[in-house]
């Protein structure tokens, strides 16, 4: 394994999906959508997206319902915190409820 | 000798401030601190006149002053600053930032006592105290090598993309008068092309520059195996193992172009035949060579050897310059608390690597001002000299005219 053919002298990357490593394997809990309380699934409508415009590492979908990409997700909550209707649970890695 | 150059006289500060000026910096940043700020006062009136097309940023302080500095040499401008004792160390965590994101940034840093106490005089604590940020230290010994030394500086430092400090006593020459040649600006300007920076960036294709980098190398997005910490850190040992070539090659060079050169990493007096070497750095090598002469006067084989460049550390030359030496004598303007000077340790370290096992004494002299005549450094090594005949090769670090 060498490194050397990347060419780089200072540490440099492109901004793209995963350049910070598969970091979903950092988490500790998972955030579950219960999609019948999440405002844009019951009203059709894109009229909430908290989550998607609050979350650090933009790995909510901004779709109907909205999506988590649990590759990169790294479980800190932020989303279940901002959640107006409490649609969002952390719920621990591996419990029954995780999924 | 070419009709096109004049010869000033003038100070180290103004000769560093015309070693920039013939450099074509593009950028420069700085806080004024004694003894440093005459030099960036000249170049902001250059500026001012319009004698320097440069960008002069006024900032609040010496940590960001580097900052400035770091973001000019990453789009590709060649960048300037100057700064002594508290604003070096207070710029600490930008000089690593610098040197680990391979900028080639110049920095005149004029040497003074780091507080506490409070000092504004000269020894060289300041920049020994930044020894392992990653910069090359060059320590000039007069005002005519510290204008050439600013231009070699660049090349030097543009070639192995590593930045470079050149550092020169406070007051002994930052405010002392000498004659000094100026070359002229097309001959420079044939000496160092412009700057081009090793990883352009451009707006239309965004990179993240310098992000956190994990232990280990991983592919980046397009699977391209990429370093980890380690293998950058091993980029930049090896290139300022380089450089020791690239610190002699372009001084070769200047000498050729300017008729001036400095012996590359290191200088000598009187060595040849020496068996009593002397060993310093900056303007204590240059009073060390009055004290050789004395020395010499007194009926010993005395010689010096001069220490232009301390990192990357010349460890080759320095064996090579010692093997025949019978006793080695250290003066050092600073020292590594707890231990010793720092150059008398990294010699010893590098005959230990060698087969010369020759006995090496070390003194301590000048910190913060304090004065060291030629007689008192030809006075400590005829006193090291009579201990090594008396039978004791090993001697304790003494410190000179400390009058406790």
């Amino acid at each position: 394994m060498h490194t050397i053919d990347c060419g780089h002298i200072c540490g440099v990357s492109s901004p793209s999906i995963g350049e910070a490593g598969r970091t979903g394997d950092w988490r500790e809990s998972r955030p579950v959508i219960d999609h019948e309380k999440c405002i844009p699934s019951k009203r059709n409508r894109p009229s909430c997206f908290l989550c998607w415009l609050y979350c650090p590492e933009a790995v909510v979908k901004k779709s109907i319902p909205v999506e988590i990409d649990l590759e990169y997700c790294k479980g800190c909550g932020i989303c279940a915190a901002e959640c107006p209707a409490g649609a969002i649970t952390m719920v621990a890695e591996g419990s029954p409820d995780a999924g | 000798m070419d009709t096109n150059t004049d010869v000033q006289i003038i100070t180290g500060n103004y000769a560093t401030a015309l070693g920039a000026k013939l450099s074509r910096v593009q950028v420069i940043a700085a806080y004024p601190i004694t003894p440093q700020s005459p030099a960036t006062e000249a170049l902001s009136q250059f500026v001012e006149k319009g004698a320097l097309k440069a960008e002069y940023v006024t900032v609040e302080s010496e940590h960001s002053a580097m900052g400035v500095c770091i973001a000019a040499s990453t789009v590709g401008a060649r960048a300037f600053t100057a700064t002594s004792a508290n604003g070096l160390a207070y710029m600490c965590e930008q000089l690593h930032w610098a040197a680990g994101s391979r900028l080639p940034i110049v920095l005149a840093c004029v040497n003074r006592a780091m507080a506490a106490p409070w000092s504004v005089l000269n020894d060289q604590q300041d920049s020994i105290s930044q020894r392992d940020a990653g910069w090359i230290q060059i320590y000039a010994r007069d005002n005519q090598e510290i204008l050439d030394s600013i231009i070699q500086a660049y090349r030097i430092a543009e070639t192995v993309h590593v930045p470079a400090m050149v550092c020169y006593d406070g007051y002994v020459l930052s405010h002392t008068v000498m004659p000094v040649e100026v070359p002229s600006q097309q001959k420079v300007d044939e000496f160092l092309p412009p700057y081009r920076p090793h990883t352009p960036i451009d707006p239309s294709t965004p990179v993240n520059l310098n992000l956190v980098t994990l232990a280990n190398p991983r592919p980046n997005a397009d699977g391209v195996l990429c370093h980890g910490y380690m293998e950058f850190r091993y980029l930049l040992q090896q290139a300022l193992e380089t450089c020791l070539d690239t610190v002699a090659e372009v001084d070769r060079e200047y000498g050729a172009a300017f008729g001036r050169s400095y012996g590359g990493t290191h200088w000598s007096y009187c060595l040849d035949d020496a068996d009593l070497v002397l060993v310093a750095m900056g303007s204590v090598a240059s009073e060390a060579t009055v004290a050789v002469d004395q020395l010499r006067q007194r009926g010993h084989k005395a010689g010096l050897l001069g220490l232009r460049l301390y990192r990357p550390f010349p460890k080759r030359d320095v064996v090579s310059a010692l093997k025949d030496a019978g006793l080695v004598v250290v003066f050092d303007k600073n020292i590594s608390y707890g231990y010793a000077g720092a150059t008398c340790s990294d010699i010893k370290a590098a005959l230990y690597d060698s087969d010369v096992r020759t006995p090496v004494h070390n003194y301590i002299v000048g910190l913060g001002g304090r004065d060291v005549k030629a007689r008192e450094l030809a006075d400590a090594a005829e006193r090291s000299l009579r201990w090594v005949e008396d039978g004791r090769p090993h001697k304790e670090t003494e410190w000179l005219n400390c009058h406790i």
